[in-house]
């Protein structure tokens, strides 16, 4: 009987230990945001935090202008001719340390991952195009949308963290080939970024470009219409798209979400509305930015479809509610902060094929 | 002290059981013998399968003898359509991950038999890939349920009991029913339909939650759930009590009835001290089978009014003063705010 009931304790130990197995160990801090007795509450696990991460400090201090333009100074500078050459030259050498820094893999480091070093004006290397192009990006992303990046703004480091390729990006999966074998119906696979569930993965194409539709299946009115046929099948990739904005920021459905009625924007907090200016961020971005480039890569720098690698919340994010903690960055790179005037920076070469950019805030509006 | 009431000479007491003790986990006295073959069959049912035999695992939690067993036409025909839904269910899961056991040993809980999708609408003639194996497994299922349930049904009869366990049973089958084929037939889609599968068939349920703005707020739903958790309430009170007076024998529930002291009545004067009000042994019965019945045929009620009468939940909670309302915090849809 001794015997058993010491069995017992044990079974009942290690059923325990298995039990709790999930938990995450050490202190929480809690943090009331909605009215009260509604459980809007932002959890902290202090222990298993994601650090915001450095923030590389300027090449050296930005010189005053000695009047003479980039564009005056240097052949083939195009979307940064109205800075000055001081400025440029300062602008290059962050980018250098952002992208390409000395401790990246030696075919990635330096001037020459982007110019032929024997002619810097030469537009051959396609990441010469490309940086040219995300660098329109980024004022682009600093000029129009500040309901989402306020006076914080972008760099490129804010995505990229030292990476010549950002760390967190997608590319549109495989379909499927109709056929039964391997065929997980695009769902029901233990991935990060669907917190584990057997939500739909990949998909992204269909919240983050900008023909995909809202991210909205909920109904308006009290009884069905015809206005909102959205399946459980599309619920569940809106579930899955949110999952990763949670993932991306490291917060719960609260951050944004009164969880009684997710559709309410009256029932929601103003970061949900931050988070919808970032979608249409999101979307532009890839849409106007980076899918045209798809021509511009070369194959390994493209998805299995021969698209390029896009942005999610998570290019920026990393964990952080603010990118990077919030760190005042962009403002230490004016020539990052505003597209150049009209007509000033016409793109020239393969860029050109980025035809029908439209103007980023009528492509916001679409939703 | 238990005394045995019948001890015939054949029958002897495994173990060495000095004094009956009533704090059990198992079933602390099995019973071996010649088997106990049952009643002959009165009416024209098929024979039973007449092999027995004895097991002390099965013995700790029941009744340590098995069988005899009885299968007839309608149990051979459920278990065959049931394993073969089983089957084509496995198989599908096996063939998701390109026959791998071990990616189908890793993976299990995730993986599934997914409904056909919104495309398809309720047509029965979906490609097997895109969900027509679910249609199938989906139907092999129903047929062994409903087989089963005849066969609750007519065995009840046989004994010449009441069929109250298959009138439970259908109650359940009801919920199933309206959510794998009622309510998809009702909205023209079997991709409103439940998939098969562990973590799938939850996550459908987080997101059928969010779909119809939120299932807390639907009034069957929470009738549902009264009648679930008031169920474990009377399982547990009832099941306590009844343990409680082991003692006195408290599940022979035949000889409980006439004297004064017995276990019956010490367990309804329990209730009345404690409470003011007691059960008897039959009305605590009648509460627990209506509380469990009531469970499913509410929730199936409240699944089947979301999509086809209400849409969303949660505003028909507020326009029916069923939920608070909390105040505005003032936040506005960006998307009508013209940029």
């Amino acid at each position: 009987m001794r015997m058993m009931s010491k069995l017992t304790t044990i079974g009942a130990l290690a059923a325990t230990t298995v039990l709790l197995a999930g938990c995450e160990i050490g202190p929480k801090s809690s943090e009331q945001t909605g009215y009260r007795g509604t459980g809007i509450v932002q959890i902290n696990d202090r222990s298993n935090a994601t650090a915001p991460g450095e923030v590389p400090p300027p090449p050296y201090e930005l010189p005053p202008s000695s009047g003479e333009t980039a564009g005056q100074a240097y052949e083939n500078v195009n979307v940064l001719a109205h800075v000055s050459k001081e400025e440029f030259d300062y602008t290059m050498a962050a980018i250098t340390q952002w992208i390409v820094p000395a401790d990246a893999p030696a075919a990635e480091a330096g001037c020459n991952y982007c110019h032929v070093p024997e002619n810097l004006a030469d537009d051959s290397k396609y990441t010469k195009v490309v940086a040219r192009r995300m660098i329109q990006m980024t004022q682009s992303i600093n000029q129009n949308y500040s309901d989402h990046v306020k006076q914080t703004g972008v760099t490129c480091y804010t995505c990229h963290r030292g990476n010549a390729v950002p760390k967190y990006v997608w590319t549109d999966p495989k379909p499927g080939d109709g056929r039964l074998m391997g065929n997980k119906r695009g769902q029901n696979t233990p991935v990060e970024a669907v917190g584990y569930t057997s939500l739909p993965v990949d998909t992204y194409a269909k919240y983050m470009r900008t023909q995909s539709g809202a991210a909205r299946v909920i109904s308006k009115t009290i009884h069905p219409t015809t206005a909102n046929r959205s399946s459980i099948k599309d619920t569940e990739g809106n579930y899955a798209i949110m999952m990763h904005l949670s993932q991306s920021l490291g917060v719960n459905c609260t951050y944004c979400h009164n969880s009684r009625s997710f559709a309410q924007w009256e029932q929601s907090s103003p970061q949900r509305s931050l988070a919808w200016y970032g979608l249409q961020m999101v979307k532009n971005t890839n849409e106007e930015y980076i899918h045209p480039l798809a021509s511009v890569f070369p194959a390994n720098r493209l998805g299995p479809q021969g698209d390029p690698y896009k942005t999610n919340c998570a290019t920026c994010h990393q964990q952080q509610r603010k990118p990077l903690g919030g760190a005042q960055m962009a403002k230490d790179y004016p020539a990052l902060l505003t597209l150049p005037g009209a007509g000033s920076a016409v793109p020239s070469g393969p860029m050109m094929q980025t035809p029908g950019a439209a103007a980023p805030v009528a492509a916001a509006a679409g939703n | 002290m238990v005394e045995l009431v019948a001890q015939p000479a054949d029958l002897g007491l495994r173990g060495e059981i000095k004094m009956a003790r009533y704090q059990n986990i198992f079933t602390q006295v099995q019973l071996r013998g010649h088997p106990e073959l049952g009643m002959p069959h009165k009416d024209g049912s098929d024979s039973r399968i007449n092999v027995t035999g004895y097991s002390d695992w099965m013995g700790k939690f029941g009744q340590a003898q098995l069988g005899p067993i009885y299968l007839g036409k309608l149990g051979l025909a459920s278990l065959l359509m049931g394993t073969l839904s089983f089957v084509i269910i496995g198989l599908n899961m096996l063939a998701s991950v390109a026959w791998s056991p071990m990616q189908f040993a890793k993976q299990f809980f995730w993986l599934a038999l997914e409904p056909p999708g919104p495309e398809y609408g309720f047509s029965p003639m979906v490609p097997l890939a895109e969900g027509g194996w679910w249609i199938i497994a989906g139907f092999l299922l129903t047929a062994s349920v409903l087989l089963w349930w005849a066969r609750t049904y007519i065995r009840a009869k046989a004994l010449g009991m009441g069929t109250h366990v298959s009138w439970a049973f259908l109650s359940a089958i009801w919920l199933f029913l309206v959510l794998g084929f009622i309510r998809p037939a009702m909205l023209g889609s079997w991709s409103e339909a439940v998939p098969f599968g562990i973590f799938p068939h939850l996550d459908w349920t987080a997101a059928f939650s969010i779909r119809y703005g939120n299932l807390f707020y639907n009034p069957f739903h929470a009738l549902s759930i009264a009648f679930l958790y008031g169920s474990t309430l009377l399982f547990a009170m009832h099941g306590a009590t009844i343990l409680a007076v082991g003692r006195y024998g408290g599940e022979r529930e035949i000889e409980q009835i006439y004297d004064r002291g017995t276990a019956s009545e010490r367990a309804g004067l329990f209730w009345r001290w404690t409470m003011g009000f007691n059960a008897t042994m039959e009305s605590i019965h009648r509460w627990a089978w209506w509380f469990a019945v009531l469970t499913t045929l509410t929730g199936g009620i409240g699944i089947l009014l979301t999509g086809t009468v209400v849409d969303n939940w949660y505003l028909w909670a507020q326009d029916h003063g069923f939920a608070p309302a909390y105040p505005s915090t003032g936040v506005v849809d960006p998307s009508l705010q013209g940029s």
